[in-house]
């Protein structure tokens, strides 16, 4: 087991259409975000929403690493996993605004969106409670016998819930294929990690259950891909679950109600300006030649009209019909045709 | 003058055990702690020590008995200097004489029948007994059968019906798993899983840490990632660490993703008070869970309806709470003999027909109803006893029908008496059939008191078959 800071300064081997995808996709997810506040101040959108813009790199870096069937899981700040493992901006949009159209059919909303076909488990809305899920799909995974891995994620507030663990030692013990990404954002809703948490390395917080742990830079989507690589390597071989510590920041407030009494505006301005995850990227391309001004614009467009695209049809969508009120609270149908028929015989009789 | 050994009360609930096995013969000199002989409860197999040193002198009950009471003298035990002779001159504790003359536990059994209830202590021999004919378990439902008439039929006690369920169920699906605490290795806290990690390995019955919020998490997750466990908790109390996944998890999912997943499980183990556990250990979730949309609730009564409910329970494709309770656990009924037995949820059990009152309960609670109609009856009473059975969904109509046709309804229930089963039961029936109402619905409830652990506060805090005759009473104005 080793717990250990990832190697800095080595030259990640990337290729161009490799790194503008990551450009594009981390594009795609804060124009959405800014798109989804603006919806936000329109009243469009209600409730809690909570924006992932400045951690963009982390579910883009991790979406990377992995393969297909892989599940991924996460807490209330969603959106972006959501787009980054491939969901349809439209569906997720207008749930948000809470229409027929939304993955949930509108009755989920922001905090609660699932996919079956992107094996994304949700979208749960009490902190710490998505870690066992996250494990207990590994569980079945590993059950089953496939060789899928689960990225369970969740933030620094988070790590300091029980549960997560009761589930770090569950998923040492009988080796389940989880990585547990914490996504640090350096603040519990509107407490800063150090006046929280007794010790700051979260990425060390398996060392008791010998979990191997790593703390990765967040803001550097190359590498969180390569940390990802790793974890998930580990996990495919059956060594058990892994601990990605992911520091990031997020510039908007916890939620669309935030003061920002706990941060300076300087703060905040310094990450935006010095640390921004797309626009390193977006220098990387120019400084290579990998793309031109041009050819960044062209993708700059692109996403804009999808976001657009989203909107409209997120502000189109009916609401949900009154009939949904009383639609999916049970399941009708017995899996693979297991049947009770003799039972129902036996009742007539 | 030769010690006595009396037959240990080695739970809470025991009242009967078998002597499973000598380790020691007459002659033998034993030292404080040596294993004197290993005694087999309705929960498990235990050894049992000398308490002091000395030599045996006879054994009283031999290796293989069943049926043994607690506070029965099993062997005598010979001081220094004393040989076999002194034993028949001394006197002997009769058998059947319970008492704490002999030192150990007080037996439950003791407490139970030194009630200043006849029809308790009737009750507790009954248990004790096990036995058809003094078993209210042995009043069949005529209106509602549930297997077809002529079908052979089996003594089988609610642990045994439970644990067949589940090995039924786990036969014809692999994807159906049992993990908890002590499920495995232990074989069950309460013998409920007993033999299953035999007849199907680890993979498939699985012993977790200590550790219920989190396990519960991992079983609600690997329901969404297609597999149908069985949950275990060791006792419903300490599903209160655990019932957020319960309810936010597992019974929201669904509705949450638009019909997308779900949670296919149950969540199942003893509930309610068993006996002398005091307040952490003793408490009724029914009001709790049917609360809550998205959750089916099940509390069965017999060992018919334990195994027919849980097999049910196991192939649903929601999470169903099964409320299990274990002082009925070692109670036995007729079973079916049928391949494939199970019961619907929703469907109510009427266990006896009568035209006066309607008794509504469910879980323990039936056998204060089931005992109240025996003695009523006696009086010129009919009662007519129905079990809802399934407390989510609950079967109205059948309620309905009956109190229609009585004009007077008592509910019996075990749990806390604000915001109860029984007052939704009472607010149904005054909606949908006030005009047939000639008294108002009397709820027979536990006490609104945290549960004591004095046997006589106990006692008290329950409802009791007494509280019942006299809630018939003021209902048929008598």
């Amino acid at each position: 087991m080793a717990t250990r800071k990832s190697a800095a300064g080595a030259k990640p081997n990337v290729s161009a259409d490799a790194l503008k995808s990551y450009y594009r996709d981390m594009l795609l997810i804060r124009r959405f975000e800014e798109k989804a506040g603006q919806l936000y101040g329109m009243g469009l959108i209600g409730g809690f929403c909570h924006l992932y813009i400045g951690q963009e790199a982390v579910v883009v870096g991790l979406e990377a690493a992995a393969e297909e069937g892989d599940k991924r899981i996460t807490t209330y700040r969603d959106h972006g996993h959501m787009l980054a493992c491939g969901m349809n901006p439209d569906g997720v949009m207008a749930e948000l605004t809470g229409r027929e159209g939304g993955y949930s059919k509108g009755k989920g909303g922001s905090m609660h969106m699932f996919s079956k076909e992107k094996h994304f488990y949700g979208g749960h809305g009490i902190v710490g409670a998505n870690v066992p899920l996250g494990a207990g799909l590994a569980f079945a995974d590993k059950y089953l016998g496939n060789d899928r891995v689960t990225f369970t994620y969740f933030g620094d507030g988070a790590a300091n819930q029980g549960q997560v663990y009761e589930t770090f030692n569950m998923a040492a013990l009988w080796h389940l294929p989880v990585i547990f990404v914490i996504e640090n954002n350096q603040y519990a809703m509107g407490t800063a990690q150090k006046r929280s948490t007794s010790t700051p390395d979260l990425y060390t917080r398996g060392e008791a259950f010998g979990i191997p742990g790593e703390v990765v830079d967040g803001m550097d989507v190359l590498a969180v891909k390569a940390a990802g690589d790793k974890a998930v390597a580990h996990c495919r071989s059956g060594k058990g679950p892994y601990i990605l510590e992911i520091k990031t920041y997020r510039y908007r407030g916890h939620s669309m109600s935030d003061p920002a009494k706990y941060r300076t505006r300087e703060e905040v301005q310094k990450m935006r300006e010095e640390k921004d995850a797309i626009e390193r990227v977006r220098q990387m391309l120019l400084d290579e030649d990998h793309a031109s001004e041009d050819d960044l614009k062209a993708i700059d467009k692109e996403i804009k009209e999808i976001v657009n695209q989203s909107a409209e049809f997120a502000k189109e969508s009916p609401e949900p019909a009154v009939e949904e009120l009383y639609s999916d609270i049970y399941a009708e149908d017995l899996p693979q045709g297991e049947a009770i028929e003799t039972s129902d015989e036996t009742e007539d009789a | 003058m030769p010690t006595e050994v009396l037959m240990p009360a080695l739970s809470p609930t025991m009242e009967e055990g078998t002597l499973a096995k000598w380790l020691v013969k007459e002659g033998d000199s034993v030292a404080s702690g040596d294993i004197l002989a290993e005694i087999e409860t309705d929960k498990a197999t235990m050894e049992f020590e000398a308490v002091e040193e000395g030599t045996v002198g006879r054994i009283l009950v031999e290796a293989g008995t069943e049926g043994v009471k607690v506070n029965t003298p099993i062997a005598v035990m010979l001081d220094e200097g004393e040989s076999a002779d002194d034993i028949d001159s001394a006197a002997r504790a009769p058998a059947d004489e319970p008492g704490p003359s002999g030192g150990g536990e007080k037996a439950p059994a003791e407490a139970k029948t030194a009630g200043d209830s006849g029809a308790d202590a009737g009750q507790a021999k009954a248990e004790a007994e096990g036995g058809p004919g003094a078993d209210p378990g042995q009043v069949t439902s005529k209106a509602s059968p549930d297997w077809p008439e002529g079908t052979e039929m089996r003594q089988q006690t609610v642990r045994e019906a439970l644990r067949d369920a589940m090995a039924e169920e786990m036969r014809a699906d692999p994807n159906v798993f049992v993990m908890g605490e002590e499920v495995a290795e232990y074989q069950g806290a309460y013998k409920v899983t007993q033999g299953l990690l035999d007849e199907f390995g680890a993979k498939r019955v699985i012993d977790t840490p200590i550790t219920e919020h989190g396990f519960a998490g991992i079983g609600v997750g690997a329901a969404f990632g297609g597999l149908r466990p069985i949950v275990e908790f060791m006792t419903f109390n300490f599903a209160m660490q655990a019932i957020d996944q319960i309810i936010n998890s597992a019974a929201k999912t669904l509705y949450m993703s638009g019909g997308q997943m779900g949670a296919p499980m149950v969540f199942r183990g003893p509930n309610g008070a068993a006996a002398r556990v005091a307040a952490q250990h003793s408490q009724d979730y029914a009001a709790w869970y049917a609360h809550i949309p998205g959750l089916k609730v099940v509390q069965p009564y017999s060992a018919s309806d334990a195994k027919g409910l849980l097999k049910t329970a196991i192939r649903d494709p929601n999470p169903v709470v099964f409320l299990e309770n274990e002082i009925l656990y070692g109670r036995s009924f007729d079973v079916p003999v049928l391949e494939d037995f199970t019961i619907p949820f929703g469907k109510a059990r009427i266990w006896r027909e009568g035209s006066d009152v309607t008794i509504v309960s469910w879980g323990i609670g039936m056998t204060y109803a089931l005992e109240a109609a025996d003695r009523l009856a006696e009086d010129g009473v009919e009662a007519e006893v129905i079990d809802l059975r399934t407390l989510r969904p609950i079967d109205y109509d059948t309620v309905l029908a009956s109190v229609m046709k009585t004009n007077r309804c008592v509910t019996v229930e075990e749990g806390f008496p604000v915001a109860s089963l029984s007052n939704h039961l009472s607010a149904v029936i005054m909606e949908r059939a006030f005009d047939y109402l000639d008294a108002p619905v009397i709820n027979c409830t536990g006490k609104d008191v945290p549960m004591p652990y004095a046997a006589n506060l106990e006692k008290l805090a329950l409802t009791t078959t007494d509280e019942v005759l006299e809630a018939v009473r003021k209902v048929t104005y008598r």
